[in-house]
């Protein structure tokens, strides 16, 4: 009964977020004054029927309030309007570049996840020894590197031993399925690797931190007494109840996520959808600037909102 | 109100206050001094940048990428100009810019979380949603769209930033509040006759000041992170001469192709090096506060104390 409430209790505020986030993005794009005021239907080069017609879906020439009812409707129709620069809407070009983000970000936040553990867990294990202070050391210095310096480094130190830009390589045409699954994995090794080192340092002081946590409970000192093998005792006592904080500092590091992602894709050129919000602010490409701030909006914030439900799963007790 | 026996002290954070015990911890530990001799290695030399910069900024003193040589520590950028002078100019805008943008966020969230928690009731409630959906929208996402509709300009980023950045300490400083607010003798002057005024300004904030230093220290590691990013999105002024203008500027001139990574490598080191010391400073202050912070876990991106017990408002 608790457990339900709950629930509903961050779904709701996961929707009233989302809901904030639409407002925010009205207020700043068309409320402010000197901005971009309902620059919607401006799309250079645009025929008048498109014209004509963003104007009447946004109702631009109505009152601000019906603009905004007009506004919420047709963003929850998937209406984002039309992008200035290649005149397609903007949703379909988000669904497009979120499709190359997602690859690229879900292996490097699933490597920085399993280097920052593994990392947290063989220095807490070994505290105070050579390798702790060793690895805690390497991801203070990971931690503190700006995510663009480190990307340049690495196209500079790998220039021409591995692909620096882009997804796939333009000229490889006519070659297999297989072959340019295989090309398109050798373009990602760079940015990959520049989002796990910098997501990593974070999680092994974290997994650290609660490793060390758990390991001074009195059950670990029980299970040790009673005899339980030192790999079970890491595994199965002391990490799985350093789970907690983990899940949480997963929700947590999604804004590193995220502009992790976004310098990286400007670094490697990969057409996703920071590369998109980037060339958005160049090319003034406003509506494609609302839609890909209301696209990532929305996905940190399901995520969090699983990260939520995944915590009350672990911690019943947690019912706030 | 919640009516909790006056005097037990809140079991749940034991806090040594004053600015002298800290200063004793902060002495105590070596990286503590670390992170001070670095942060005060960098102001010092903001400071006397202009006095010690070999070169002039304003014209070409050598070769196009020329390479490090003893003419030129760091060697030279795309226009010719000298990088160690370029970082040095550099490193006092970052810095002024980081410590602007984190005085404005300190002072917004440590405002909203002594409100918070004093008052408690509504304004409470309503204070914390409002910070609840700052922290979940992507700050970094939301700094660019601002800074895109407003214009590149240096002061933007710095209110964008200092805006965007208050809601952890918000939260912290809330917690520390509401516990305060249970405390024998704050009960006492209250009972008294002292005024909510008097309460905080003499009772409140200086117990909570020494969080707020080791939360300032912090928060700028954040804001020149920021702003090195904004920058490199190209949403600063362009003409301003930042650690971030410097490395967007490379990067935008070839320096990456042209294996030039002395135009990135001085800037970027400052970046982390500074940041380095900040946090071991910042970390150091917090643990000499609150033994319990010890276990916490400080993250420098998000720059989030993560909560020990619980989720939400009741977070600790």
């Amino acid at each position: 009964m608790q457990g339900s409430g709950y629930v509903w209790k961050r779904v709701g505020f996961a929707v009233v977020t989302v809901f904030v986030a639409l407002t925010l993005n009205f207020v700043l794009f068309r409320v402010l004054p000197g901005g971009p005021v309902s620059q919607i239907s401006r799309v250079p080069n645009a025929s008048p029927a498109l014209k004509q017609a963003l104007i009447a879906q946004f109702g631009l020439d109505k009152p601000l309030w019906e603009q905004y009812l007009l506004y919420l409707g047709q963003t929850l129709h998937g209406n984002l309007g039309v992008s200035y620069m290649n005149r397609q809407p903007v949703f379909d070009n988000l669904i497009e570049a979120f499709a190359n983000t997602i690859p690229m970000v879900a292996l490097g936040t699933i490597l920085a996840l399993v280097i920052g553990i593994a990392a947290g867990v063989v220095s807490a294990v070994r505290r105070g020894s050579a390798i702790d202070h060793l690895s805690t050391n390497i991801a203070v210095l990971f931690y503190a590197f700006p995510t663009q310096f480190l990307g340049m480094m690495l196209l500079i130190a790998f220039a021409g031993i591995l692909p620096a830009a882009g997804m796939n390589d333009p000229f490889a045409i006519g070659g297999s399925r297989w072959d340019a699954f295989l090309d398109m994995l050798k373009h990602m090794i760079l940015p990959v690797t520049t989002l796990a080192l910098t997501l990593y340092a974070e999680n092994a002081l974290i997994v650290r931190s609660a490793m060390l946590e758990t390991l001074g409970e009195d059950y670990i000192l029980t299970a040790k007494a009673k005899g339980v093998p030192r790999g079970r005792l890491i595994r199965a006592h002391a990490l799985r109840n350093a789970m907690l904080p983990i899940v949480t500092m997963v929700a947590m590091s999604l804004g590193a996520i995220v502009t992790g992602s976004i310098l990286i894709e400007v670094i490697f050129s990969w057409p996703g959808i920071g590369r998109a919000l980037y060339t958005a602010v160049l090319k003034r490409d406003y509506p494609m600037l609302q839609g890909g701030f209301l696209a990532i909006t929305v996905v940190v914030i399901t995520f969090n909102l699983f990260a939520d439900l995944i915590y009350h799963k672990l911690d019943p007790r947690i019912a706030t | 109100m919640t009516l909790s026996t006056p005097g037990t002290p809140s079991p749940e954070l034991v806090v040594r206050f004053g600015f002298w015990p800290m200063l004793r911890d902060v002495v105590h530990q070596p990286a503590a001094l670390a992170g001070l001799a670095i942060v005060s290695f960098f102001t010092v030399l903001a400071l006397i940048a202009p006095l010690i910069e070999p070169y002039t900024i304003h014209e070409a003193t050598c070769a196009v990428f020329e390479p490090p040589s003893w003419q030129h520590w760091f060697g030279c950028d795309d226009g010719g100009i000298d990088v160690f002078s370029l970082v040095l100019r550099g490193g006092r805008i970052s810095m002024i810019v980081g410590a602007t943008a984190t005085l404005i966020a300190i002072g917004i969230g440590a405002t909203v979380g002594v409100l918070s928690g004093y008052f408690g009731g509504w304004l409470d409630v309503v204070l914390m949603r409002v910070t609840d959906y700052f922290l979940v929208i992507p700050q970094i996402v939301l700094m660019i769209v601002i800074a895109a509709v407003w214009g590149p300009s240096l002061s933007h980023v710095i209110v964008v930033i200092g805006v965007l950045m208050w809601t952890s300490t918000a939260r912290l400083i809330r917690a520390q509040v509401k516990s305060l607010r249970e405390r024998v003798y704050v009960k006492r002057v209250e009972a008294l006759g002292a005024s909510h005024l008097h309460i905080i300004v003499r009772h409140i904030i200086p117990q909570v000041g020494p969080l707020l230093v080791a939360n300032t220290v912090l928060a700028i590691t954040v804001a020149i992170f920021n702003e090195t990013a904004l920058a490199f999105l190209g949403l600063s002024d362009p003409t301003a001469i930042t650690w971030g203008t410097i490395m967007e500027h490379a990067f935008d001139r070839a320096a990456v192709s042209s294996g030039a990574w002395w135009a990135i490598v001085p800037a970027g080191v400052a970046v982390a090096v500074l940041i380095m010391g900040c946090y071991m400073l910042g970390r150091s202050i917090e643990d000499g506060l609150n033994p319990r912070l010890k276990v916490s876990y400080l993250s420098l991106h998000g720059w989030k104390l993560r909560p020990l017990v619980g989720r939400g408002p009741d977070a600790v």
